[in-house]
């Protein structure tokens, strides 16, 4: 069976992990240490992407330019990623910066129903020569003809690939299955997955994304990211080599470097916990988390009251602001107009 | 009572909005209502109210010259870089709607007099327009080291020529934080949300600020909410300054006058607040 392309995201979500304060000897050691294992891409970066270091959703300890520069330095062999989210980057602020520190790899982001809004960024860089890639962020927020219209424009714009990111970690197989499917049956180009394990079902959906036709899972070691964290790679990895892949990654490098460098850039473990599966039933995107503890121990609520409130809201991956009038509403019912405008737009 | 024609070019969301609102106007009237689609539904629903309609757009008042004194420029950055000095040239006072940024910006409660003084302005963004003046206002009132703007605005709300101008939109906000709110180090993020029903406008102030005096900080922004009141009346702020780990946050929401778009739309009501605003005073000096 045909190789399927790994876009390693461990120095990009997993920057969610550790509130965006990796470091630069993580980003030495770990470019070093997988320059030579077959990943298609590694993305470095703020979790967020380009431009998004901010309090709405934190601030990098090194800058865009840091991060980019150091991982250029050390990979000679795998292509270097970034990713942006139009509305935090820009492409004069950001895109072009990032061409001049030579990445070769762009992923350009937003909500899953809101594509046009990556058309100037992605003709930017067909026209700069670039390969970029759409990516909609929360699909399970939309139905599958949605989510196929959405596509289709990234790739009329020139995107090589779409990556549909289960930025919840709200999919079940089902959801993966019919929406992967109709996705390769529809599009010319290169479809992705990027799962997320709230639900224990990172590999699986993977696998089942796969099996579907996807030819890129996007993805990190140990599962390094966002909330209850990502597709583990190397477990994906074991799993296709013994299913008959051929798999192109040098499994021995990705659990070497998950032991030895990812686990010590990691702050906490990475077994599911109750707020990552509240989160994720919830459909609140992950990087959600770090905001929900601090407001919930703020304002003295429970963290998983604030992720079924957010979730009842629709809240999409960006509305960080959002946490704070929530839990101040939950810690202070009734008590202002803000509330009554709130619990409208709830009925 | 006499009035001052305008023309309104591009007929989408903000086109059909301003319509509305000149039409209410004591001082203003709609010269001409200049498009260039053919199924344009602004163009049909201004048609069946009797106002004067083109598909010509911008090629109208060329040919026309006498039919307007203003003219509001909402079509997009790119064909406002076209109109602009055809503009010009033609004398006409503009009020650009769109994040182009050539003509210098004004956001009345800030500098509505100055903005008299000029052959036309920039409106820069409705996220600008209901973040800036407070953001100038708390950095006047307390040491900001840092200040960055959060607006999030329904799916439904944006039009066309919003979402495909999503980068001019980012980076022009940011831009009037700069020169018009005098902040030195700022940042603009732009949220859309498809969720139904449709969320109202909301914005966000963040500001790095050393040893506030929150009371100051307070009172500011109640008299700059209070003043932007007086043109946009949908304008509220909802999570009042608070001050923790060292940053300020200040909510606000717009809500709609529900003109063209359903209330939800405070940014489109916002910027077309805004831009009247201009208008009438401009006007208004011309009639004296």
């Amino acid at each position: 069976m045909s190789n399927i392309r790994f876009f390693d995201a461990t120095l990009r979500d997993g920057s969610h992990a550790v509130k965006h304060q990796l470091s630069k000897e993580t980003i030495v050691d770990y470019c070093e240490a997988m320059d030579n294992a077959g990943m298609y891409t590694i993305v470095v970066g703020h979790g967020n992407g380009l431009g998004a270091s901010s309090l709405q959703v934190g601030l990098s300890r090194l800058s865009d330019r840091e991060m980019l520069c150091t991982a250029r330095e050390h990979l000679r062999h795998t292509k270097l990623g970034a990713y942006m989210i139009p509305g935090f980057g820009t492409i004069r602020d950001d895109l072009v910066p990032a061409i001049e520190h030579g990445v070769d790899v762009f992923k350009i982001g937003c909500h899953c129903t809101e594509a046009d809004t990556t058309r100037q960024h992605i003709e930017f860089l067909r026209e700069q020569g670039k390969e970029v890639y759409g990516v909609l962020m929360s699909y399970h927020m939309a139905s599958v003809e949605q989510i196929i219209e959405q596509a289709r424009k990234m790739q009329s714009y020139g995107a090589h690939g779409i990556i549909l990111m289960d930025s919840a970690g709200a999919s079940t197989p089902e959801m993966v299955k019919k929406t992967i499917a109709a996705l390769v049956d529809e599009l010319y180009v290169l479809v992705g997955f990027h799962p997320h394990n709230n639900m224990g079902l990172a590999v699986a959906n993977a696998y089942t994304a796969i099996q579907e036709g996807a030819r890129i899972i996007d993805g990190t070691l140990r599962g390094f990211g966002a909330g209850a964290g990502n597709v583990q790679l190397e477990a994906l990895a074991a799993l296709l080599i013994k299913e008959g892949f051929d798999v192109k990654q040098d499994l021995y490098a990705m659990l070497d470097a998950s032991e030895n460098i990812v686990r010590k850039a990691m702050t906490e473990d990475r077994a599911l916990t109750d707020v990552s599966i509240i989160s994720g039933m919830s459909g609140v995107f992950s990087s959600f988390r770090t905001q929900v503890l601090a407001a919930a121990k703020e304002f003295g609520v429970d963290p998983r009251d604030i992720f079924i409130e957010l979730g009842k809201r629709k809240v999409v991956g960006g509305q960080e602001d959002m946490v704070i009038a929530v839990a101040q509403q939950l810690a202070n019912p009734v008590s202002s107009d803000m509330e009554s405008y709130m619990l409208e737009s709830l009925t | 009572m006499e009035k001052i024609k305008v023309g309104i070019i591009g007929t989408g969301n903000i086109g059909s909005d301003l319509l509305m609102k000149v039409r209410r106007s004591d001082v203003l009237e709609c010269g001409i209502f200049a498009g260039h689609n053919r199924d344009s539904k602004g163009i049909a629903s201004a048609k069946a109210l009797g106002v004067p309609v083109t598909y010509d757009s911008i090629r109208y008042i060329e040919e026309n010259p006498d039919c307007c004194q203003i003219v509001f420029d909402a079509t997009s950055a790119k064909v406002h870089l076209y109109n602009a000095p055809i503009l010009q040239s033609l004398g006409k006072y503009t009020i650009d709607l769109t994040p182009a940024h050539i003509a210098p910006f004004c956001i009345p409660q800030i500098n509505l007099d100055s903005a008299m003084e000029l052959s036309g302005v920039n409106c820069v963004t409705c996220g600008g327009q209901a973040t800036v003046p407070l953001a100038k206002a708390i950095s006047e009132a307390a040491d900001v080291d840092y200040l960055e703007i959060v607006a999030t605005i329904a799916s439904k709300s944006a039009g066309a020529g919003t979402r495909n101008n999503i980068d001019e939109f980012t980076q022009t906000t940011k831009e009037a934080l700069i020169e018009l709110g005098g902040i030195r180090n700022a940042k603009a993020i732009i949220i859309l949300n498809p969720a139904e029903p449709p969320v109202k406008m909301h914005n966000t102030i963040y500001a790095l600020a050393n040893d506030p005096d929150m009371d100051r900080v307070c009172r500011a922004v109640a008299r700059v909410e209070k003043e932007i009141q007086a043109y946009v009346p949908g304008y509220k702020v909802v999570l009042p300054p608070i001050f923790e780990n060292g940053r300020i946050t200040v909510g606000i929401e717009v809500v709609g006058s529900g003109d063209f778009l359903p209330s939800y739309a405070g940014n489109l009501d916002i910027i077309t607040c805004a831009a009247v605003e201009i208008a009438e005073n401009y006007a208004r000096r011309k009639l004296l």
